[in-house]
């Protein structure tokens, strides 16, 4: 896809790198991004994470979901980044951003993508801690964060 | 031949991450949960959720649906990414 770049990678990434690529075309005046970082748990105890995933059915995924985004809203340049393998405390895990002319579907495509990388592209965290580790499991929050997209297309 | 791939903590419980089905002769997803089930109470228990999902050829899919030999099926935990 023209203009849409997908990339996962254990590599950090620069925000500001990626907002000038969005940017960087005088069609669309508005570039929403959004970047996940790795956060402490409240006991204090999280030493780092690793991300695992399923290599052949991640970008996959991924470029599926920005697919949909782009039949529903008219987008410029989409970027989305996610990070796999050892992370560390406050480590960027995640980057999501879109151009488009004006901030409305800018802001809903973010947030669009974002929901439905959480629910449908095929990462697990696993949390390292003073206690030992584990798997973090799936919130029901994000699978009704996702759903709520579903219930708008069949109002719409 | 059918390959299957589990990940995250499915493939911790279960102790591989690949094998390789040779004998199926039933048609869905549950058909092949089923199948794999068999292989001992540790995969009847590990895949007797209904939360397990699977993918085929590396696309979502539900348990009813229809698997071709040759295909790539894999399970996994609900997704836990960004």
């Amino acid at each position: 896809m023209q203009d849409v770049k997908i990339h996962v990678q254990e590599a950090n990434f620069d925000v500001g790198d990626e907002y000038r690529y969005l940017a960087d075309d005088a069609k669309f005046g508005a570039v929403v991004t959004f970047t996940g970082l790795v956060r402490e748990l409240q006991s204090g105890n999280l030493t780092a994470m690793t991300l695992e995933h399923y290599p052949a059915m991640t970008e996959k995924a991924l470029t599926a979901i920005v697919s949909e985004a782009q039949e529903r809203w008219p987008l410029g340049r989409v970027t989305v980044i996610h990070r796999v393998g050892r992370l560390t405390l406050n480590e960027q895990i995640v980057f999501v951003g879109v151009a488009s002319a004006h901030r409305n579907a800018a802001f809903a495509a973010a947030e669009f993508i974002m929901d439905f990388l959480k629910t449908r592209a095929p990462f697990w965290k696993k949390e390292h801690t003073n206690d030992g580790e584990y798997w973090v499991a799936a919130k029901t929050t994000d699978d009704q964060a996702a759903a709520r997209w579903q219930l708008q297309a069949t109002k719409d | 031949m059918i390959k299957v791939l589990f990940f995250a903590v499915l493939r911790e419980r279960l102790g591989t991450s690949e094998v390789v089905v040779q004998d199926f002769h039933g048609s869905t997803v549950s058909d092949l949960i089923q199948h794999l089930q068999q292989r001992s109470p540790k995969w009847q228990q590990e895949l007797a959720s209904q939360d397990v999902l699977a993918a085929v050829n590396q696309q979502l899919v539900s348990h009813a649906h229809v698997v071709e030999a040759g295909s790539e099926v894999a399970f996994f935990p609900p997704v836990t990414g960004g």
